[in-house]
């Protein structure tokens, strides 16, 4: 696996030996631009951060990189609640919401990607390679190519305000790449574990319970975080499916939020709404990171 | 062998009833529904009005052409790419360049480098607003106050408003988020460089720009191809981003913004399909040989 190369040590410095003056140059040179890359990266969330510390009316863009003079924290439970700013929707209530609608995706999806992962890797069917290139290309096409018959579609059916319709679209479109990373893994595990379950005369659904998947932890990890992120920062399917209602989904939520609903713009009220709602990705993100590179190194066909 | 699939069906077909509804779910949702989007994208469904669509043919794709906002959103696509795929490439290939040697402090700055691709693009779109903000000089906040601060205050610029270089300004945070994607690959593909031909070439007497070049950089090539590749695909969806910053404003429209609007604004289901198939079309051009490659390489390998 590609993400296993990232982790593979590699000494800082060889050997202990005096560095020659040339060296010395080299490495200053690394750590002053790693660090000024550093700052360009942050500086966005920096923005923020800061902006969002600033109470909700003494926010301007003249002053945007400033830091606040006081610590002021009003603009927090207004942007989660709407108030009296925002009262038409609640940033609140869409990120709860949400957060119920992408959990539940991200299990089934991981479930039914290790069942068809196991398949894929161990238990071969005649033209499954076939197949599974067919469901590969499936993780690269553009949603607007089948964007209209689905709208179409859950229409006439009347289920277009209902969240589930986008827990069964992340479900759907999720299959291929949670097959690809469940399947990528299982490949790893050696045939013989298999072979030796056979000739125990286990079945083989018996050998994926109590051999594979007791093993399946890392990938688990991995295709939760993915489908947990891609459904959280999810906007396509959200704006389409749910004709962008501003109550369903927290990317369209966040959208009206933004582009303000009534005649004022409150920048500060628009910062921590984004800061909040970035939240929830950003702190599995600190914590799983790891996790979250391989799913994003298998969506390059390269975990 | 008792895994490769034999010709007794007993052996293979519980596994293949339990990928069934998976692979009917792809049939019919990503297949049949690309089946459908074509068929729409031939009718006359202009409006919301046509109950009952006729067969027009080809004529949506050939209107596409004569349609003067499209083509301006295919070209300002087309300068979002070139921006996107040069700038990304290189942004995450210096990063790389800087840490795989091994450095102290490098799981620090890597996660620093690849948190941008954890946030959803409406998030950022708030904060990408100010930081391109076209106000200058006095009035000036973002990116125009930041290069006045450092001394390059004839670089400001009104970024994605100004008339011919909206599409290029809007590459900067799709830059932002993406070359950490790219340090990533890159990381490991130069990690994935047996140490023992760096080796070789220093005993040799080679010297380190020598080995960069001619020993590690060629042994990068399929890497490169992937990120070319994956860029290409990421930039042609491009939709979030420019809506998050400039919503829907027809200076900084793209081929997937222009299928919206046409689909909900003006209800012209046609245009908003044979856009999309385009775009689907566009994707498989770069895709399929992709595919192709990384199949031949995983079979070889084995």
């Amino acid at each position: 696996m590609s993400a296993d190369l990232l982790e593979k040590k590699v000494a800082p410095m060889a050997n202990k030996r005096k560095r020659s003056g040339k060296e010395q140059f080299w490495l200053i040179f690394r750590y002053a631009s790693l660090i000024f890359i550093w700052f360009l990266i942050v500086m966005p969330i920096y923005v923020l951060v800061v902006n969002s510390l600033k109470g909700i009316k003494d926010v301007y863009l003249v002053n945007a990189f400033d830091l606040p003079k006081s610590l002021d924290f009003s603009a927090w439970p207004v942007s989660w609640s709407g108030g009296e700013y925002f009262s038409a929707f609640s940033l609140g209530e869409s990120m709860t919401r949400t957060l119920f609608f992408v959990v539940q995706s991200s299990i089934i999806s991981a479930i039914i990607g290790s069942i068809n992962g196991y398949i894929f890797a161990k238990w071969k069917f005649p033209g499954s390679n076939v197949v599974f290139t067919l469901f590969l290309f499936g993780m690269f096409i553009p949603y607007q190519a089948v964007m209209i018959p689905l709208v179409q579609l859950v229409t006439n059916m009347g289920i277009n305000k209902s969240i589930y319709v986008l827990v069964m679209a992340h479900v759907i479109y999720g299959i291929p790449i949670c097959t690809l990373i469940f399947r990528n893994y299982y490949a790893s595990i050696p045939d013989e574990l298999i072979e030796a379950g056979l000739v125990d005369k286990a079945s083989r659904i018996r050998i994926y319970l109590s051999i594979i998947l007791p093993l399946s932890l890392p990938a688990f990890v991995v295709v939760l975080i993915w489908q947990f992120t891609s459904a959280w920062n999810d906007f396509l399917f959200a704006i389409f499916l749910t004709g962008g209602s501003p109550k369903l989904a927290v990317a369209t939520t966040t959208l009206n939020f933004i582009t303000g609903s009534s005649n004022q713009v409150f920048y500060g009220l628009n910062m921590t709404a984004s800061l909040i709602v970035s939240l929830p990705t950003l702190i599995v993100y600190i914590f799983l990171g790891r996790y979250f590179l391989r799913g994003l190194l298998s969506g390059a066909l390269k975990g | 062998m008792a895994l490769q699939s034999s010709k007794r069906v007993s052996t293979w077909i519980g596994g293949f009833l339990l990928v069934l509804p998976s692979i009917a779910a792809v049939a019919i949702f990503v297949y049949g529904m690309i089946a459908w989007t074509v068929r729409i994208s031939m009718t006359d469904r202009i409006s919301a009005s046509v109950k009952e669509p006729k067969f027009v043919g080809l004529q949506n794709y050939t209107n596409l052409l004569s349609d003067t906002r499209f083509t301006h959103a295919f070209e300002n696509l087309i300068k979002f790419t070139f921006v996107f795929i040069v700038g990304t490439t290189i942004a995450g290939f210096i990063m790389a360049l800087l840490l795989e040697k091994g450095i102290k402090g490098e799981g620090f700055f890597r996660s620093f480098y690849l948190y941008p691709l954890a946030i959803s693009f409406i998030a950022m779109g708030t904060v990408w607003n100010w930081l391109l903000n076209s106000n200058v000089d006095a009035d000036a906040g973002g990116l125009n106050l930041l290069l006045q601060q450092v001394g390059l205050g004839f670089l400001q610029n009104s970024w994605y408003l100004s008339e011919n270089g909206a599409a290029y300004a809007l590459a900067l945070p799709a830059i932002w988020q993406m070359a950490g994607y790219v340090l990533a690959l890159f990381l490991a593909g130069f990690r994935g460089i047996p140490d023992d031909l760096r080796e070789a070439a220093r005993v040799d007497g080679a010297s380190e720009a020598k080995i960069y070049r001619f020993v590690l950089f060629p042994q990068l090539t399929p890497t490169l191809f992937t990120v070319l590749i994956i860029l290409g695909h990421v930039s042609m969806k491009v939709f979030d981003l420019i809506i998050g910053i400039n919503g829907k404003s027809y200076v900084t429209q793209v081929v997937a913004v222009y299928m919206w609007e046409s689909t909900f604004d003006q209800r012209n289901y046609a245009k908003g399909t044979a856009i999309a198939v385009v775009l689907l079309l566009l994707i498989a051009l770069i895709i399929i040989p992709y595919l192709r490659w990384v199949i031949k390489q995983e079979n070889e390998n084995r």
